[in-house]
């Protein structure tokens, strides 16, 4: 099924958990902020989310520096 | 009434129907405070003060060392070992002797932001770790200062501006931040270049009231793709900051080993 991810169409396989699409994308655990449909959803919350066509996925870096 | 050579210096901006004279004086009398003059810091300075805004303050603990000279280009290899406020204060006043630096050359904390932030108008935010980002976020938030919020890393950068109490604030979306790194992950220099003079341009748009802030929308730059991306944000109902919407100035003391103790 389609989803968006960082605003580009991206094929994923279906009933793929929020989460587990995270982990498959950052398996080392970075530290990154992820909203779904411009909600925050933070990391306990991402499991609970199964990800539905069309669903707007936006990863977003801890960015520090200055 | 602006003096002669005003009417000389700022004649680009009188040029522009969204600011002429009546704008020009508004940015005289506002004032505004970048607390770093670093990468970010560096390009925003030099714009707020080339454009007239006659009040500046700089915050900034730090002395001029080497690694900066790659791309923190208010200081110079002459002030290597100085205090960068005073490094910087001196090529403000040089590029417009009109203006009024207030150099506050301490690091920001829970005990002084109060004092420091109260005196200014619109803040930028051009700190380069994660607990100052904090701070500011949860200062500006008490003290209902609009600011300017900035991040680096790399090639990467990212701004959005916040309006406290109105829209979405940094801990909206980047609330628990990491560690900063223990080893220098670059920038770019150009990088903070960009991103900085976009925080200059947005407390002008601030101050005059035109055109759109960057509110509830992250902008992210990615320098190697060369590539501008816009994510929409919204206000957290869930956001450990603003999500009190009955919080006061005064009933909303914020302490930054909050950030710190949080830090996984």
């Amino acid at each position: 099924m389609n989803i968006q991810i960082n605003g580009e169409n991206r094929e994923i396989s279906p009933s793929q958990s929020l989460s587990g699409l995270i982990k498959k994308l950052y398996p080392r655990k970075q530290r990154i902020a992820v909203l779904l449909n411009d909600d925050m959803i933070p990391v306990d919350k991402q499991i609970a989310h199964i990800l539905k066509e069309g669903d707007r996925v936006e990863i977003l870096t801890f960015a520090g520096g200055g | 009434m602006l003096r002669a050579q005003q009417y000389e210096r700022y004649a680009r901006h009188l040029a522009l129907p969204e600011i002429g004279e009546k704008g020009q004086k508004k940015l005289g009398k506002s004032r505004v405070l970048i607390i770093g003059t670093g990468g970010l810091g560096s390009p925003a300075a030099y714009y707020l003060a080339a454009a007239g805004i006659f009040t500046l303050g700089l915050a900034d603990a730090d002395v001029v060392e080497p690694s900066n000279l790659q791309r923190q280009i208010l200081h110079f290899t002459a002030d290597l070992g100085r205090k960068k406020t005073a490094s910087a204060e001196e090529k403000l006043k040089a590029l417009n002797p009109d203006i009024q630096i207030k150099t506050y050359p301490v690091r920001l904390t829970s005990e002084n932001a109060r004092t420091i932030l109260g005196d200014f108008d619109f803040i930028i935010d051009a700190t380069d770790n994660f607990p100052s980002k904090i701070l500011i976020a949860d200062a500006c938030h008490a003290l209902k200062k609009p600011y300017s919020h900035a991040g680096i890393l790399r090639f990467f950068g990212q701004t959005m501006t916040v309006i406290p109490g109105q829209t979405a604030c940094y801990r909206c979306v980047f609330d628990s931040p990491p560690e900063d790194p223990k080893v220098p992950q670059g920038p770019l220099g150009a990088v903070p270049g960009i991103i900085g003079s976009i925080q200059a341009i947005e407390a002008i748009k601030y101050i005059l009231n035109i055109g759109d802030l960057l509110t509830n929308r992250l902008l992210t730059f990615d320098a190697l793709k060369m590539k501008f991306r816009e994510v929409p944000v919204k206000r957290n109902p869930h956001c450990r900051l603003c999500a009190d919407l009955h919080s006061t100035i005064t009933a909303k003391p914020f302490d930054n080993r909050l950030p710190s103790s949080e830090i996984l």
